[in-house]
Order: structure tokens, then sequence, then C-alpha cells
């Protein structure tokens, strides 16, 4: 079968180009037609910046025909997640409180790859404010998985993960906080990576929870994963938590090889709750990593199961603090007042926000506040260090560890919608990797039912190149990255 | 016998620091400008915007904290104190919550000749907030206007222990933190601008009791003057109410300084529960005890070290080197004149005169400040100059400085314009002292009888007759040498 352009991934686009074979414009083109065929169904996008897409490609044609040495990046079509600043293009979050803010600057990640010449396709959806694990928290509407328009592709960072799967992008930008590039790359078949808090700015993404965000790359492959992510890692000026550098060379990692890598499987993630199709998928994987020469072994992350209530207070309570700026005062919606100050801010919060953001602001203050604040926040943070003890003891012995992404499989729309605590059960296998900081990333390893299986391979802070590397080798022999959406 | 009250005093105070940019962006603190033009994503609070700590501001929190005698903590972090005003962009403020930069410090104060050291608990970094425009209260007008210029300015809050007993003690306290502030030059101290702001715990009880009285906030005190009024009122207020068996309510109240009272703003119940949670995008700071050690040696000589050295070096009385120090700019002046003519015998003394009397009277006419004023050292210097070569009197350079001073000119400009130059020679002094003698022959008698004091009549005539342009020295010298070549003249005739 021929591939078509917007079917390709970032290398096999780049040699087209480079040899001249294709023009940057024929590839945005064509992703643009895809988008114009399949955006009715999949609903990806909140807002498609064609004509913005078209002119950087044309730049990006001139460069090349003038004999500039292009990255691998230039000319290849994105989709950034619509929680990223964008200038002069607006940025919701998906709530109806930013619906029509435009922002006066850029995300550091935005000036990075408008430097490498990546034309932007558009915005993609997301729970409002990336909270939530199926895209149905967006105040706009519901993205759906490219595997099967009943499923939820994920979430929050489902429209990216959804564009990619469904070829409406090459590539996409999410952002994790609990797992929102992890599980969605699960659900859609992708490439999805949630790098060593740190490694790449957070200026100009819009805040959820400011100690665990972390933009991440969404990809057909790893090979593209490292491209993308090699794009925009490194220190920023603007960023104060953002790791000094020199950024090693992801793509050299890309070795092939895994023998003598030493894989720990933490038994808590296979126990109960998993959803045993997930399991023995997982099962297959581990045995081909052994097989490929991988030294694999059982282990324990003893505080796993505080990674939820854990997660669940350090996050709403960091949000309740990061959203409160949105008052109506200076921008975003305003609700039509009649009454004082106070009426404004409660009257412009409830009409602005939905329930889940609701939710967890309410949360979040309760957490914090005067005689609760020890009990539940603080305890929290202490859980917090626990957990992350667990890893670094882990690390001692593994140089990975392997787990599934998600207990399940991508489950119907509005199946978890009415019971927020199975909605938030969904990300069990994604929250610990954030909340210790480390890196973590998910890949096909295999299909249910023609919907894809996700693998998580979480490793040590800055252990992105062996992440990398263990991914790669899977990938180039287990080949299931090869199979696309074919529901589309 | 009704009960005897003392006092207790706590005194909260906000720095506006004079950095060039404020303290989590690049934006300007220039101030004066057009309402939200010094504004940029950060300062406004957008989505997605991250804060930067300005060095400057924990360097000049480094350099108050240690002028203060405090600890400069090796670990310290920021933390947000939640609460909705719309002068807050983000409606958090980034402060510093259980871990600030300096702690522990104290400094000296005296009050009516008593000595007395009051503790410094904490020092802080924080940012300012924008400024609000509307009639009447906010909850009343029909709109506000916001201005975000000044929000994310950075801000140094300096928190005393319960050690003021009186509010002239706790004005003396304000004064001399005042003082500090500006020496080391981390603000202008300028409490009507609003760049030094004070708020003020106070508190009763029984004199002898070890426990603390129920304590009112008070705030909107604008001028020390201010301060220690509205202290004395709520001392007063507070008396009373005990005095008359009531109890006082725990509350926030302000200031009116045209009633001359303080006025209940909210009561603990309506307090705010701030959520402070350290703030998770700033990383803590870990301090160098190498950097604290050399800001430290920065430290400019405080006005204590400098008033005893005055005494010390240069021989100036307690009282002069106290007000001579105790605004910065004054002792600046000074040690510039000092070093501009440095070779003149007395010339602390004589500069002190100068500053302290006649330029003080004419700044402090206008309402300006030495350094701001026309007379700059090398001018004033200039003028001492003339006077100590005998050029002008004393008397003539006081009318030399108030043009000097009006003018901008420098002395000798003055003089030559106004003809004032002093009469020395000799030749053009003894022709008017001959008239002098001959329209006085009687006084002239008078001397000669053995009256000595006639002699200050006859300078008295000359220095009308050359409209005070005489030198008086060579005048009185000059006369006697007449009188007594005069009378061996006679003598011989």
């Amino acid at each position: 079968m021929v591939k078509l352009l917007y079917q390709k991934s970032i290398s096999e686009l780049h040699d087209l180009l480079v040899r001249s074979e294709v023009s940057a414009a024929d590839i945005t083109r064509s992703v643009l037609d895809r988008v114009d065929q399949v955006e009715g169904r999949i609903k990806a996008y909140v807002t498609v910046t064609a004509e913005r897409a078209l002119a950087v490609a044309d730049e990006v044609d001139k460069k090349l025909a003038a004999g500039e040495k292009m990255g691998p990046l230039a000319g290849i079509p994105m989709a950034l997640k619509d929680n990223m600043c964008t200038r002069g293009v607006r940025t919701t979050c998906s709530s109806r409180i930013l619906e029509n803010f435009v922002p006066p600057y850029n995300a550091t990640v935005v000036e990075k790859l408008a430097g490498a010449g990546s034309p932007v396709i558009g915005k993609t959806n997301l729970d409002e404010f990336a909270m939530g694990s199926s895209t149905e928290n967006s105040a706009f509407f519901t993205t759906s998985n490219p595997w099967n328009p009943d499923l939820v592709p994920g979430g929050s960072s489902g429209g990216s993960a959804a564009a990619v799967a469904a070829g409406e992008a090459i590539y996409a930008l999410g952002s994790d906080t609990g797992g929102s590039i992890r599980q969605p790359a699960s659900f859609c078949g992708v490439v999805g990576m949630k790098p060593t808090y740190g490694l790449v700015s957070r200026y100009g993404l819009v805040a959820f929870a400011s100690s665990l965000d972390q933009i991440g790359p969404l990809t057909r492959n790893v090979t593209d994963c490292a491209l993308v992510l090699q794009a925009i890692a490194g220190p920023d000026e603007r960023d104060s938590t953002c790791a000094p550098g020199p950024v090693p060379n992801f793509a050299a990692a890309l070795t092939g090889d895994v023998r003598g890598i030493r894989v720990g499987v933490p038994k808590e993630y296979l126990a109960q709750g998993v959803d045993p199709r997930v399991a023995g998928t997982v099962q297959a994987a581990i045995d081909l990593l052994a097989a490929m020469g991988a030294e694999v072994e059982e282990t324990s992350l003893p505080h796993t199961s505080y990674a939820l209530p854990v997660y669940y207070l350090i996050a709403p309570a960091e949000a309740s603090s990061n959203l409160a700026r949105y008052d109506g005062v200076r921008y975003g919606y305003r609700a039509a007042v009649t009454g004082d100050v106070v009426d404004m801010f409660m009257r412009t919060r409830s009409e602005g926000f939905g329930a889940e953001v609701k939710r967890r602001i309410m949360l979040g203050t309760y957490a914090l506040s005067a005689g609760y604040y020890d009990a539940y926040y603080l305890k929290a943070l202490k859980v917090r260090t626990l957990i992350k003890q667990d890893f670094d003891r882990a690390f001692e012995r593994y140089d990975v560890l392997l787990t599934p992404t998600s207990p399940t499989l991508p489950f119907k729309k509005g199946e978890r919608t009415m019971d927020p605590v199975a909605m938030y059960l969904s990300d069990i296998c994604t929250l610990a990797a954030p909340l210790a900081g480390i890196p973590a990333l998910s890949l096909t390893c295999g299909f249910v039912d023609d919907l894809p299986v996700g693998l998580q391979l979480m490793g040590p802070p800055f252990g992105e190149q062996t992440l990398l590397r263990v991914a790669h080798a899977y990938e180039q022999k287990a080949g299931h990255w090869r199979r696309s959406a074919e529901g589309v | 016998m009704a009960t005897e009250y003392e006092t207790v005093i706590g005194l909260e105070v906000h720095v506006e620091l004079k950095t060039k940019s404020k303290v989590f962006c690049h934006s300007t603190t220039e101030f004066g400008a057009d309402p939200n033009s010094h504004v940029c994503p950060v300062c406004l609070g957008l989505p997605g915007v991250l804060p930067v700590v300005n060095r400057q501001v924990v360097e000049w929190a480094i350099l108050l904290g240690s002028a203060l005698n405090c600890e400069i903590a090796s670990f310290s972090k920021f933390d947000r104190k939640n609460y909705y005003y719309p002068d807050m962009p983000k409606n958090y403020q980034i402060s510093q919550y259980d871990l600030p930069i300096a702690l522990g410090g104290y400094l000296d104060i005296e009050v009516d000749g008593v000595k007395k050291r009051i503790g410094i608990t904490r020092l802080h970094m924080e940012e300012d907030t924008g400024k609000l425009v509307h009639q009447g209260t906010i909850t009343t007008t029909p709109y506000s206007l916001v201005d975000y210029n000044r929000a994310g300015v950075p801000l140094l809050e300096i928190v005393s222990e319960p050690d003021l007993s009186s509010p002239a003690e706790a004005r003396a306290y304000a004064e001399k933190l005042r003082q500090i502030i500006v020496y080391t030059g981390v603000s202008d101290g300028k409490m009507e601008e609003g760049s030094l702001r004070c708020d003020a715990n106070v508190s009763v009880r029984p004199r002898g009791s070890t426990q603390l009285g129920t304590k009112a906030e008070i705030k909107n005190m604008n001028s020390f003057r201010a301060l220690q009024r509205a202290l004395a009122y709520e001392v007063e207020r507070q008396t009373g109410v005990l005095g008359e068996g009531g109890r006082i309510v725990q509350e926030t109240r302000t200031w009116d300084e045209g009633q001359g009272v303080t006025l209940s703003l909210r009561s603990k119940e309506e307090a705010h529960d701030y959520r402070y949670f350290p703030e998770p995008d700033l990383v803590p700071l870990v301090i160098d005890p190498a950097w604290v050690q050399e800001i430290r040696s920065r430290l400019p000589e405080l006005p204590e070290a400098r008033a005893a050295r005055y005494v010390e070096k240069l021989g100036l009385s307690a009282y002069d080197a106290g007000v001579l120090t105790a605004e910065k700019s004054l002792a600046d002046y000074f040690e510039a004149c000092l070093a501009l003519y440095p070779e003149a015998k007395g010339v602390a003394k004589g500069v002190a005169n100068w500053l302290m009397g006649d330029l003080a009277r004419l700044l402090n006419a206008a309402g300006v400040s030495v350094e701001e004023g026309r007379v700059t050292p090398e001018r004033l210097t200039g003028l001492l100059r003339l006077i100590d070569q005998g050029d002008i009197s004393g008397k003539m350079a006081k009318e030399v400085l108030e043009v000097m001073y009006v003018s901008g000119l420098d002395a000798a400009q003055v003089i030559k314009e106004r003809g004032l130059s002093q009469i020395s020679d000799e030749g053009a002094l003894l022709d008017v002292i001959r008239a002098v003698l001959t329209e006085n022959e009687k006084v002239v008698a008078d001397f000669r009888a053995g009256k000595d004091k006639a002699v200050g009549f006859l300078v008295g005539q000359v220095m009308k007759k050359t409209r005070g342009q005489a030198n008086p020295d060579a005048v009185n010298r000059l006369l006697r040498e007449t009188l007594q070549s005069d009378q061996g003249s006679t003598t011989h005739q």
C-alpha cells in the first residue's frame, strides 16, 4: 500500500523534502485535505489555521529552494493542544471562559516550532483546562477516537492524539499532568511522551498544576518522538523550573538494541482493575523484550496505591490558585452583571467554568484551607516524596519500568461522565510519573478488538534516551505502529 | 483605683524597592506613566506566563536584612497568598510565608533620651498590587478603573516584634527604619508617595500583665505624624473600652485622617483565609553564604556609625552629628563639601553651621531636599573660600547664599554682578577712615581720653559709608593704627 503524504512519518517526509520530491506546501495541503475529509467525524480541532500553515510551508519551500539546510521539522505540519499560547490565534483551553482569548505572545515551544519551520494546522480539543481523560469535559464538543468514533480518544490531549492518529497532523504537542499525553496516545494508538519535569519549558502553557504540567510530543513512531522532543527541549530563561542544558541527542540513542537493559515490571500495575486483555497484551510485549535480550524482572512500587489520592489533592490545590485569575476583569469571558465586583467574579466563574473544573477548584480550595492544610495538602506532599523514593530505589536496579498505560481499552463516550472516580481511575497507571517528575512514554504494544493497547515505559529523571532506545527497539521488532486507524 | 494600661505595638512596614524592573518580569517600575503602559504578559497575569525572580530584589533583601541585623536564610522560598481582588492580576500574590529570606534582627531607637532595642521578626520579598480608582468603596461605586503599572513592583515587608510601648516609640522606630532603608539605597522611602507603608498591630493590657490583649490592626496611615496620631487615638479608644468594662474585638481598622479617628474595616470573622502554599512556578532560593558576605561588604556606613565618626573624627557635637546624618542625602552633601575643601581649618564645623543654618532654612522654606537644591557642594565651598579669603564678610555671605539659591549661580558670579565684593584695599579704606575721623572729632577725642569703646562707633561709620562692603577686620585694624599714629603726630606738633 502506498502511503499518502498525510500518513507518513516525520523522517519519511523530511527525506522527501530534502530530495525535492515533494514541497512543504504539498505536505501541508495533503494534511489540510485530510482535515476537510475527516474532521466532521473526528472533531480534533477547536481552531484550524490553514492559511497560516500554508504561509509557513511556502516560507520553508523558499528556503529549501534557496539551498538553505533545514531541520527535521521544517515543513512538517503539526497540531498544538489548545492550552499553548499562540500570538494572534485564540487559545481557549476548551473553556467558555477563554473562548475568545487571543494571546499577545507565543509559548516557548511555539516559538521553537516556528523557528524550526513547522506549519501549525490548528489548535486541538482538550478536556477543559486539561482536566479530564476523555475530552468530554471540553466546553465545545467531544473528540472521537479515530479507531472507533463511538469511543473517546482519551484525554486530556485527546484532540492532539486523535489528530495524529487520523492523519490530521503529522505530529502534535500535548501536555501531561497526570497522564494527559500518554493515556490518549494509548487510546489512539500513537506514541506519546511526558518528558522529565523541567526538560521542556512551560512558558506559555496555560497552567493546570504547575508542579506537574509538562509539554510533550505525540507522534506516529518513536523516531519522530525523538525528533520532536529534540526540537522543544532545553532551558528557558522565562521558566525558572526549566532544567539547565545541555540537551542530549535523542535520535542518537535509537540503537535498536535492548540487550542488557534492565526492565522492572512493578506488580502493582498489573494487579486488579486491569482489563485482562490489556494485561495479556502487555505481557506479550514483556516477553518480546525479554526475547530481544532485555533483562526483565518483577518489582514493586509499594506506594503506588497512594498516587491517585495524592494527585487529586496536589493537582486541584495548584489548580484552584492557577485558575483564580479567570475573573472577568482583564480578559476572557465576563458575565453580564448588575451587582458589585464580587457578584461579577462569582457569575463570571459560575458561567465560564464547566462542572469538572469547578469540582477541582473546590477540592483544591478545600485542601489548602486553614484547618485542613496539614491533613490534606501537606500530607499529600509528604506521600509524594515517598512515591518519588519508590522510584529512586527502583531505578537503582532498573533502567526502565514497564507498565500498561491505561488499565482499560478506550471506553465509550458517556460511559464514565456521571462517575468522576471511574474517570479518575482511567489515569491510575500514569499518575505516579508526574508526581515523581520522571519521564514516561506510551507506545502501542498490540490490539484487542481492533483497538490499540498502550505500553508505558518510565525512566529516571532525564532518562529519556534510554526510554526512547527501548521503545524504538521494541517498535521496530513488533511493528504495531505501521497499523493506522482504518475506522475513519 | 482605675486599672493602668500599657500599650503593645508591632509594626508591619512595606518598602517599595527602586529596582529598574519589576520583581518577576522585565517591565519597568518607573512611576507616573499612563495607566497600564508599564505592563507585560507576566505582570498582567495572562494565561500561561511564569514569574522569574529579579536577582536585584534578592540582593537588596539581603542587603537590607543585613542592615537590620537579621540572619539571612540559606534556604528560602516563595509562596502564594490567595485572595480575590481586582487589583491583583492573578488573584494571588507571590510572597514568602514560612521561610522568609531574613529573620531575627533588631534596630535601636531613642525616645526622650531613652534608648531601646526593637526586635525585627522577619523580612520577606513580595510583589505589589495594581491600583484601583473609583468613587467611594469598591462595593458602592458604579465602576472601578484599574491600573496595573504598580502590579509586580518589588516590595520588602519588615515585621517588628511587639516591642513598641507607645505611639512615640512606634514613630521613632518607623523613622529609624526609613533612615536605614534610605541609607542602604534600596528605596526612596517616601511615606506620602506610598513607597513606604506602615500597618500597626495595637493592643493594650493591664500594666504588669504578661498576656497580650486582643489586638486591632490599623491601616491607612500615610505619614509618620499620622502613624503617631492614629496609634494615640487607638490606644485611647481601647483603654476607654476596657475602662468601661467592654471587650476589644479583633479587627482591622482604618485611620481616617480628616476625622482623626480609626474606623472598623472588617472583623476577624471576615478575615481572609489566604491558603498559602509553596509557589510551584519558582524554585526555592538556595543562598550561597559567600554571596551574602559579598553583599554585606557593600553595606554603606549606617547613620549611627556615621554620626559617631563625625563626633570622634570631626569634633562635631552629638547634636550636630545627629542632625547631619538624619538624612543620608544631607550627610553625603556634608562630606562632599569636606572633600572639596579639605585644607581649611575648622571647615567641618563651618560647613555644618551653614548646612544646619542658612541653607537648611532656604531648603525647608521651599520644601526641597539638599540634593535637589541649586547650591551644590562645589558652590557652597566656593562661598566658604571667599569668606575665608576675606573677600566677603559672613554677613554678606548670607545674602550671597540667598541669591545663589535662587539663581543657581556661583558665589563669585553673584558677588561680581551685585558689586558686593568686600573692600580690603587699604588705600581706599584709609581715605574713608580719614573722612570719618574728620567728621567725628568729638568721638576721636573721647577715644583719646581713654574710651576704647568709641572705636566701635567709628567702625560702624566706616561700614556705613562703604555700604557694608568694607572688611570689618581691616577697618578695625586700620582705624586703630590711624588713631595711634595721628596721636603721635599731634604730640610732635
